[in-house]
């Protein structure tokens, strides 16, 4: 086969093609793609902030109002009046469980949060410092490991409510669990750091002149968010449970206000003639913890950097 | 003479989040029994894929493969079951890896891990067995064998270990070897104690070997013939004296002239090839080169070249109306 | 490369020596129990010197990862370093530029000694070393632009006095180092390797330094890049005036691009000499092993070797040989090797070689 001449003449210019056509996603853009992948996960965050929006607005549409009783229709059934019910002292349930998704979803992200300030920086200035100060910190949330979670809560509890003022309950859970929490995360940061510190990139930074803050601030953290805000996530779900358990032994937020935990212990009493009371309030403990917990996993999978090519 | 291995328009492909990686895209070549074939080319073109999918390792999903086939013996090896495929993996082909440490498993003992291979494929007693562990560690040259059987892969060094993975990979006499980087992970004086030892083998044993490497040097102190690769296929065959002295694509050029030697004379500079290396996720219609070569002619940009010649050279200027272009690896 | 414009030393090491405790080991992937030494002693207990046994106590080893060794870069050069894996040349490298402490010895930039130097003089010294890290994935932030990487030693050194300069800079450094301005918001991932080693070279050019330390610029990059980057490290010597002390352990590479040349053999340089020489003469038996062990991309050349094959492993540096450390493996070491560590010969125009078989 005989071919045209000119196709054997050299390129005259060609634009040399220096980049990699890569497609340009960042950290987020990448976890968000691989999350969608994930339906479970994607279920439980669409349900979950359905259950914050209604935990925010469903009070303000109501027409009752969570304390409000009404000694003419108590103990009542699931109705079109009253879509939960009411309860001994003839309150609207539905709004009670909405005020107490208000009330136990606060603990949950307070709690979360005061992990994420305490159990980060405290987990990075150990895997950071490294050495001795790696070892005191540590063995510090080694001793508090080994005292049981739930002694230590109910301590903190009984003495957090003799100092506080009596209206102060969701107070003191908030510290009493913020206090606790923290522990794990702090492991996982310090875990996290000491195999970052050891990296390439860390070692140029010092050697540009990074300061040691800058480096753990700028550098180290913000390589660990993955795990980070997966623990962070998960700490949620574990909140909320602890409340509700303590509430159920007695020891959470008072009357009239009402979490989960508490509506699910008040039903207790009169849980045979009345399961409805329970089922409502357990129910909404359940999805919510379930959604948490799956969203947490989907997290996991979809920041672990691992699976980064 | 019969090709010990055919392989013939394979296509391997991965899928991955950022799109399908063509990684082998319609690779041919054949090995003779007892010659040593080098696959040359850079990181990612391929050369790994190519050698797990004649083993069948290719690890699915992510891996397919997508087309071509792999005659081993006149037998198509895409055709056996898994279980024939155990039958020939460390028994007729035997493999070593870059990492030996991947393949050893660290809470065994060597002597378990090197006579298992010989008595599931040769049938042979624990003490028989022994006795060939003994004999292999003699001829590749690991001292006190008897002592050193007993003992954990953490307590040998790096090239020890990888002379108790090419013992194991000779163990059942295979027909053919094939080497992954076997000495990328080495130090120089280490690297070439094992070349030493691949040629020993080689000479000794008349086992066909695909050598896979990046380095030339070890291209050229061990191998017969050559197999460039570049973005997943083959674009330059030929005996070690061609591809050294009369390469004939760009690519082995500017491969040869990028790179020190240790005799180049003062003020003799490298070349680099200009670029990037291709990425694989995208389709290509062109030569794969085109991009990065010096001699790119309006052809290029439209078709891709079809293996010219006995060398099989995939380049437009092995076309009889091409302009001739002379290869000087001197110039500076 | 370049030739020296003067010889005033930048940079002088005198009898630096780096020992790590075992323990400290964290990241590091190399145990020191994976280079059992001589491989009849198995698994017994090693029995330590005097020496050690004081300074560690009884129970373990410190790895001598570099044994006293002294040398003088001078200004403008390219000082190489080559050996075996694990012989201490990333830790001179890394102890050079203060990211670790030396045990002993001393550093000395441009007359002040580093581990005496305060406050800015200080700060000035560090600045002027830097570093380009070897591996190419691992050296960059995952979480940081190109433009942040680059910019962050303006940042904190206070280079650009607002935000335009900063940008510009950083535009002209990256142009320096051939990679596109686009590319200032992208992240590392979606690079090369030989991109990213380019950026990695730009990090340490922002901060406007005299002297840099490459340890293994281009091993971790494909073949066909590494040409480019050396290329490019040889143009950015010429256009910035600066001085390399360049780590590999492809002795090929290393005498391609330095002017002198130091070989390591666990722990200790045993010899010093300009890269012409290394070739056509070396002296040291290490040195000529190491020569005969590259191999060639020539196969005429391939076929007519004789090679000189090392027998066995390199010693544990926690455990090193007496003598010369080299006579475990030397062909011709003599008795005296076993027992007396070799002094320096003067080969004239600071070239040395340790041997006591010359
Ligand atoms: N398990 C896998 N999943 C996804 N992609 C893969 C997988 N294995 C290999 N690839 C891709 O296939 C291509 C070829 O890889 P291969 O390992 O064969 O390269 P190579 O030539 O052996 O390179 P190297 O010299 O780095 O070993 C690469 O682009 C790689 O990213
Ligand atoms: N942080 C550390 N803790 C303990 N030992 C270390 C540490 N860093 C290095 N070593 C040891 O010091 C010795 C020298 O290591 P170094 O990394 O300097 O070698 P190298 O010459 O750069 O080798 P390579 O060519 O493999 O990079 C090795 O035996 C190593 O195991
Ligand atoms: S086919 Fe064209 S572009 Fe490809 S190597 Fe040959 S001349 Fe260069
Ligand atoms: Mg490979
Ligand atoms: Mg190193």
């Amino acid at each position: 086969m005989k071919l045209s001449k000119e196709l054997f003449s050299f390129l005259q210019s060609k634009e040399i093609q220096v980049d990699i056509v890569r497609p340009s996603t960042t950290y987020w853009q990448d976890a968000w793609r691989r999350l969608k992948q994930n339906p479970v996960a994607i279920a439980s965050l669409i349900l979950i902030v359905l259950i914050i929006l209604v935990a925010i607005v469903g009070p303000l549409f109501s027409p009752y109002s969570y304390s409000a009783q009404n000694f003419d229709s108590t103990n009542q059934g699931p109705s079109a009046e009253h879509w939960f019910g009411t309860d001994g002292l003839g309150r609207d349930l539905f709004t009670r469980v909405l005020h107490g998704a208000r009330i136990s979803l606060s603990i949950g992200f307070v709690a979360s949060l005061l992990t994420l300030g305490v159990g980060v920086l405290y987990g990075g200035i150990a895997g950071f410092a490294g050495g001795r100060v790696d070892n005191i910190m540590m063995r510090f949330v080694d001793i508090m490991y080994s005292i049981p979670f739930l002694l230590w809560v109910i301590m903190m509890m009984v003495y957090l409510k003799e100092i506080l003022p009596e209206n102060a309950g969701l107070i003191s859970i908030y510290i009493a669990l913020g206090l606790v929490f923290w522990l794990p995360m702090a492991r996982i940061v310090r875990g996290q750091i000491l195999s970052l510190k050891e990296q390439e990139f860390i070692l140029a930074a010092h050697t540009i002149g990074a300061s040691r803050w800058r480096i753990l601030i700028r550098h180290l953290i913000p390589n660990c968010v993955g795990p980070i805000i997966v623990t962070a996530t998960l700490a949620i779900p574990e909140a909320i449970f602890t409340e509700a358990f303590l509430s159920f032994i007695g020891l959470g937020v008072s009357a009239p206000k009402a979490s989960w935990g508490m509506l699910a212990s008040d039903a207790l009493t009169s849980l045979k003639s009345y399961p409805h009371l329970l089922f409502f309030p357990a129910g909404a403990i359940c999805i919510t913890l379930l959604a948490f917990n799956f969203l947490g996993d989907g997290l996991r999978d979809s920041l672990d950097p691992k699976m980064r090519k | 003479m019969e090709p010990l291995l055919q392989v013939s328009e394979l296509e391997v492909q991965f899928g991955t989040y950022a799109g399908i990686v063509k990684a082998v895209r319609g690779v041919d070549f054949k090995i003779f029994p007892g010659e040593v074939v080098a696959i040359v080319g850079e990181s990612g073109c391929g050369k790994s894929v190519t050698a797990q999918t004649i083993m069948r390792l290719i690890p699915s999903p992510p891996g397919k493969i997508t087309g071509g086939s792999v005659q081993f013996n006149g037998e198509e090896i895409f055709k056996k079951s898994e279980r024939q495929m155990r039958k020939i993996r460390g028994n007729t082909i035997g493999m070593i890896f870059q990492d030996p440490m991947t393949f050893l498993n660290p809470v065994l003992n060597i002597s378990t891990q090197v006579t298992e291979n010989l008595r599931v494929h040769k049938g042979m007693s624990i003490h028989q067995a022994r006795d060939r562990a003994v004999e292999l560690f003699n001829l590749v040259g690991i001292p006190e064998p008897k002592l050193r059987l007993k003992q954990y892969p953490h307590q040998f060094s790096g090239g020890m270990r990888q002379r108790v993975m090419i013992a194991m990979a000779i163990g059942c006499d295979p027909k053919l070897l094939i080497a992954d980087e076997p000495t990328t992970a080495l130090d120089v004086t280490i690297q070439a104690q094992i070349l030493e030892l691949l040629k020993e083998i080689k000479e000794r044993l008349d086992t066909a070997i695909i050598l896979i490497t990046h380095d030339l040097g070890v291209v050229a102190g061990l191998a017969e013939r050559v197999l460039v690769m570049y973005a997943g296929q083959i674009i330059e065959t030929g005996t070690i004296d061609e591809i050294f002295s009369t390469p004939a694509h760009p690519y082995t050029w500017g491969l040869l002239k990028s790179i020190p030697r240790l005799n180049m004379k003062k003020g003799q500079k490298l070349t680099p090839i200009w670029g990037q290396p291709p990425d694989l996720l995208s389709q290509l219609a062109t030569c794969p080169f085109l991009p990065r070569c010096d001699y790119a002619m309006e052809i290029c940009t439209r078709e891709m070249p079809e293996p010219f010649g006995r060398n099989l050279v995939k380049c437009w200027l092995k076309h009889p109306q091409a302009p001739h272009v002379q290869y000087n690896r001197e110039v500076s | 490369m370049a030739q020296y414009l003067h010889d005033t030393p930048i940079l002088e090491v005198k009898n630096l020596k780096k020992y790590f405790g075992q323990r400290v080991s964290t990241g590091k992937t190399k145990h020191p129990q994976d280079e059992t030494p001589d491989m009849a002693s198995g698994d017994k207990p090693k029995i330590l010197p005097e020496k050690q046994k004081r300074l560690f106590g009884a129970g373990g080893g410190a790895v001598k990862a570099v044994d006293g060794v002294s040398f003088t870069i001078k200004t403008g050069e390219t000082f190489g370093l080559v050996g075996e894996s694990g012989c201490g040349k990333t830790t001179i490298g890394r102890t050079l530029v203060g990211l670790y402490k030396p045990t002993e010895g001393s550093v000395i930039y441009k007359g002040v000694d580093l581990s005496k130097a305060t406050g800015a003089l200080r700060i000035r010294n560090r600045r002027q070393m830097q570093m380009i890290f070897q591996d190419p994935y691992a050296s960059l932030n995952p979480r940081m632009t190109v433009g942040d990487i680059v910019g962050e030693p303006i940042d904190i050194h206070g280079l650009a006095s607002n935000k335009n300069e900063r940008q510009e800079r950083i535009q002209q450094i990256l142009d320096l180092v051939g990679l596109n301005p686009e590319h200032i918001n992208r992240y590392p991932h979606e690079f090369s390797g030989g991109q990213r080693q380019r950026i990695g070279i730009a990090r340490a050019l922002a901060v406007e330094p005299e002297l840099i330390v490459c340890d293994e610029p281009v091993s971790a990059v494909d073949v066909s890049i590494q040409a480019q980057i050396i290329n490019m490290l040889e143009r950015l010597q010429n256009e910035l005036d600066l001085t390399y002390m360049i780590i590999a352990h492809d002795l090929s590479m290393i005498k391609y691009v330095s002017d002198r040349v130091a070989v390591m053999y666990l722990g200790k340089i045993v010899e010093l000499v300009y890269s012409e020489n290394l070739y056509a003469n070396p002296q040291h038996p290490y040195t000529r092993a190491l020569l005969s062990a590259v191999p060639i991309a020539d196969p005429e050349v391939e076929r007519k070797r004789q090679r000189i094959i090392l027998e066995g492993d390199v010693p544990s540096p926690i455990n090193p040989p007496s003598g010369c450390y080299f006579h475990t493996r030397c062909s011709s070491a003599l008795p005296i090797c076993r027992e007396i560590e070799p002094e320096k010969t003067d080969l004239g125009d600071g070239q040395w070689v340790t041997c006591h078989n010359l």
